[in-house]
């Protein structure tokens, strides 16, 4: 037995714990050779892959197999990287818990009682649980920096348009950004260096010029301009969380970054938008998933209409039929303009008001998560409550630009996670800071 | 039903039309040559909508709607962009079709246009760019089928939809609106309207109260003239009919296609598409196409009444369709005769066509040929009753035009015998060259003798000329 499948071995056993994966692999020889050579990947389910199962962790897709690759999936063979499996996520990364899954929920490595965060939770519980070195997740709201702050490990959601969306299962395509996920900055860098490539298959990938983000890692940071908006430890912000983040801010003022706290007014709208934005594009993303073409099959019906019916209805779970129907809400007429016109509105405002602090500012710091990993089953029956999680990562995907979190200290032996954002396609900054901020938080992730 | 009976009688059209010129679909590589195809052949991850699947839009579409946006004097759209409309339905693999909207910041292609018609000018509101759906089949029928069959093939072909203003006065006028339109976009090259189910109209009629009633789905342009007449008529008798009824009026309104396509229009759930970025057109690009357009219709009426100086009657004949009009110019460029060529094109081809239900590209005289004859005339070699008489013979026999002509001189008596038959005939009738001396009608005397004695076989002209040289 080679290294690699008794390796493989050891994670199929380790998985019947966390359950990161929903499938695995058959763990074909990648023969090509590149900058991912050697390096095993997990790959959340909403990214198709061809020939494997991708099932978005829903019913619907329970035996859907893509006959394309996403073009992520294609860049990282080409890069020889060892595809293991397909991550386990919220149903249509509806969620930021990895609990609404039809596949069962992932446990939180650090702590098996409590969630991984969502929506990319399987992936980011692949890394830091040991079971790859790497992982794609997808970030609507938050759903790959989230989990990799619950998980302890670096996340970052590309600027929108970075990296091509062929072969991404859409829940609000506006928003979302497929993006790389790993145990430290450089291999975050080099995983985003991999998949950050134009494809004329995606009419919103914007071609821009290649950058070597390995590269920037150890730039000076000293005079960059850092803000500090106050609206991102406001109520709900779990002290402890605050504390470890000012205190990660404070060393990278000492390091000679200039730290200004500023008000961002639009912030308080963010949450509202989000939801109203990715909803109402869900309900019509969503509604491909009839049973005809693919997907659950129900049987035969006496009419279409009928049949379409049954088989969304078995085929959904909770939480993506209350989306759908808020979406079909808000898109509705007569609540249009009071709901999704609206939500554009507030988006645009926010998007001006980011790019105002950006002629000034270098990055914006804060907390990923307003409170450390929570509970299985604590949020669940409070769907709210779970939406307020998402408070400080959604405004990065309404205004289109990168974030990353990188893992800044501990409380109660569980994961808190720094927040940095920067200008569209400054990637380099925010990996550069993230890098600095390995180097002076005083510990090392394993 | 008399010409009074439209008074106060508005119609607006809604007009698909098949960007048929186009390889390939219009937000994928497929192959949009559909027709004859066995079905769900012509198909990708696209246009069936697999998850993960991204439109990307067609540039040569783009460019044959801001084409037809310019040929119908409408303002082309620096910043358009695409709307999805949703609803559930079987033919539709994404259930929502990606189109344009005028609402919520949709921005169609082209907007604001005017089309001239000789019954009067419509004005476009806007022209829209939107993929067609899949095709639902029966096995027999309808109603007696257990199953429905869909073909894919046709799902995302491209379409324009040109949305007029409700400046239509007349059924006649609609009929005459759509021939404009659709000479329009055929001499532009970009809608082939003999293919079937390229063309497409809706109409909206109302009557002076403000009524207004949907047509949907007329299968040809013949049928829209039928319709309207029919929807009018069956309006004003309602009317007429219920002056005390009021109420049975509305109760019958309520039924009607209208409402119930009102209520669809604001349950489809418009929305941008988050998929396709606006477009960013600019002044530059649409003047590359301002410049490239070929001549239309309107304007080549001009020059053919003007420059050619043909009768109103007749160049309009001609330009109604594109092959026709070309096929006149090209004879032109063998033989200058326009008065000659556009008579026979416009009544003896195109009736004996018509008659013989023959469409004009499937006529099998070469320009070449039809100009031989009319240059045969010019030369008086022949008279325009044998060409017109050579020209009938060999639409309906088949026989080439060269052939019959070929015949016909060899069967006359050469230019160079004429002078001595001449001779001989006032040899043989002395008085009657004094007579035609003294009076000009007598020569046809001498005419006729020839024409006896030749057995009908010379030039008649030729011989009145060579009769006039011996009077003088
Ligand atoms: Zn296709």
């Amino acid at each position: 037995m080679s290294q690699l499948s008794s390796q493989f071995e050891e994670i199929k056993e380790k998985n019947q714990t966390i359950n990161a994966y929903i499938t695995f692999s058959d763990l074909s020889d990648n023969t090509s050779n590149g900058k991912l050579s050697g390096k095993t990947i997990a790959i959340k389910d909403t990214i198709s892959t061809a020939g494997l199962r991708t099932t978005c962790a829903s019913k619907m897709l329970e035996n859907y197999i893509p006959p394309f690759d996403a073009h992520v999936v294609s860049l990282l063979k080409n890069q020889g990287a060892t595809i293991l499996g397909k991550a386990n996520c919220d149903e249509f990364a509806m969620g930021s818990s990895t609990e609404h899954s039809a596949f069962g929920v992932t446990r939180n490595p650090h702590d098996l009682e409590r969630v991984p965060g969502g929506s990319s939770g399987g992936s980011a519980a692949a890394v830091a649980g040991n079971l790859a070195d790497l992982a794609l997740g997808s970030d609507t709201g938050g759903s790959i920096r989230c989990p990799a702050s619950f998980c302890g490990i670096v996340g970052l959601k590309p600027t929108y348009g970075l990296v091509s969306r062929y072969g991404l299962i859409a829940y609000g395509n506006s928003l979302e950004q497929i993006g790389p996920m790993a145990k430290n900055v450089h291999d975050c860098a080099l995983l985003l260096e991999c998949i950050s490539d134009y494809d004329n298959r995606d009419a919103t990938c914007v071609n821009t010029k290649k950058i070597k983000y390995t590269e920037h890692l150890d730039d000076d940071i000293s005079n960059m301009k850092i803000a500090v908006p106050k609206e991102f430890f406001g109520t709900g912000t779990d002290p402890k969380v605050e504390e470890t983040v000012r205190n990660t801010i404070d060393k990278l003022a000492s390091e000679g970054a200039i730290v200004e706290e500023i008000n961002i007014e639009s912030i308080k709208y963010s949450l509202a938008a989000y939801y109203i934005i990715a909803m109402s594009e869900a309900s019509s993303n969503l509604a491909r998933f009839d049973g005809l073409r693919y997907g659950l099959h129900t049987g035969k019906s006496k009419d279409w209409n009928e049949l379409f019916s049954n088989n969304r209805k078995s085929g959904f779970g909770f939480e993506v039929k209350r989306r759908i129907m808020l979406g079909t809400f808000a898109l509705s007429s007569g609540y249009f303009d009071e709901y999704y016109i609206k939500a554009q509105k507030v988006r645009s405002i926010i998007t001006n008001d980011f790019k105002k602090i950006f002629d000034k500012f270098d990055a914006i710091v804060g907390p990923t998560m307003p409170t450390l990993p929570f509970k299985l089953g604590e949020k669940l029956t409070n769907p709210l409550s779970m939406y307020m999680s998402d408070i400080d990562t959604v405004s990065a995907n309404l205004a289109g630009i990168p974030s990353i979190s990188v893992p800044c200290g501990y409380s109660d032996n569980l994961p808190i996670g720094i927040q940095i954002m920067s200008s569209h396609f400054e990637e380099k900054t925010l990996l550069n800071l993230g890098s600095k901020i390995e180097q002076i938080r005083g510990f090392d992730v394993e | 039903m008399l010409s009074n009976d439209f008074d106060g009688v508005k119609i607006g059209l809604e007009i698909h039309c098949q960007l048929t010129a186009l390889n390939t679909k219009m937000f994928c590589n497929c192959s949009s040559d559909y027709r004859g195809k066995p079905p769900n052949t012509l198909l990708c991850t696209v246009c069936t909508g697999l998850p993960g699947a991204l439109p990307v839009l067609n540039k040569r579409a783009l460019e044959a709607a801001i084409k037809i946006g310019l040929a119908l004097n409408c303002k082309i759209s620096n910043n358009s962009n695409f709307f999805r409309k949703n609803y559930f339905y079987p033919d539709s693999p994404k259930n929502y079709q990606i189109t344009q909207y005028d609402k919520a910041g949709g921005e169609a292609i082209a907007n604001n246009g005017t089309v001239e018609t000789n019954l009067g000018s419509v004005r476009i509101t806007r022209i829209q760019m939107e993929e067609d759906p899949g095709k639902l089949q029966y096995e027999g029928s309808i109603t007696t089928s257990s199953n429905t069959l869909i073909d894919y093939n046709r799902a995302g072909i491209s379409l324009v939809e040109i949305v007029t203003e409700p400046d239509i006065v007349s059924p006649k006028h609609a009929r005459e609106f759509l021939n404009t339109i659709q000479s329009i976009v055929e001499t532009i090259g970009e809608c082939d309207s003999k293919l079937d189910g390229s063309m497409r109209a809706d109409a909206n009629v109302s009557i002076s109260d403000g009524r207004r009633v949907e047509i949907k789905n007329i299968s040809s342009f013949k049928e829209v003239e039928r319709a309207l007449n029919f929807e009018i008529t069956r309006q004003k008798t309602i009317q007429a009919a219920s002056k005390m009824e009021t109420r049975h009026w509305d109760d019958v309104r309520r039924v009607t296609v209208t409402l119930r396509v009102k209520e669809d229009e604001e349950g489809y759930r418009y929305f941008p598409d988050p998929d396709l970025p606006p477009m960013n057109i600019s002044e530059n690009y649409i003047d590359e196409f301002r410049q490239s357009l070929p001549e239309l219709p309107d304007k080549r009426l001009k020059r053919f009444t003007k420059e050619i100086k043909l009768s109103e009657e007749i160049a309009r004949i001609l330009i109604r369709n594109k092959i026709v009009a070309d096929y006149f110019e090209e004879t032109l460029t063998h033989e200058y005769n326009p008065k000659l060529l556009s008579g026979w094109i416009a009544t003896d081809i195109m009736g004996y066509l018509n008659r013989n239900n023959v469409e004009f590209s499937d006529l099998p005289i070469e320009s070449k040929a039809l100009a031989s004859l009319a240059k045969s005339v010019s030369d008086s070699k022949i008279n325009d009753s044998t060409a017109k008489a050579i020209l009938l013979k060999s639409l309906s026999s088949g026989t080439t035009i060269g052939d019959l002509l070929k015949s016909e001189l060899d069967n006359l008596v050469s230019f160079d015998d004429l002078p001595k038959i001449i001779d001989t005939v006032i040899s043989d009738n002395p008085k009657a060259l004094e007579d035609a001396k003294n009076d000009s009608q007598a020569i046809h005397f001498l005419i006729g003798q020839v024409m006896k004695v030749t057995k009908g076989r010379a030039n008649h002209s030729k011989v009145k000329e060579l009769i006039e040289t011996k009077l003088k």
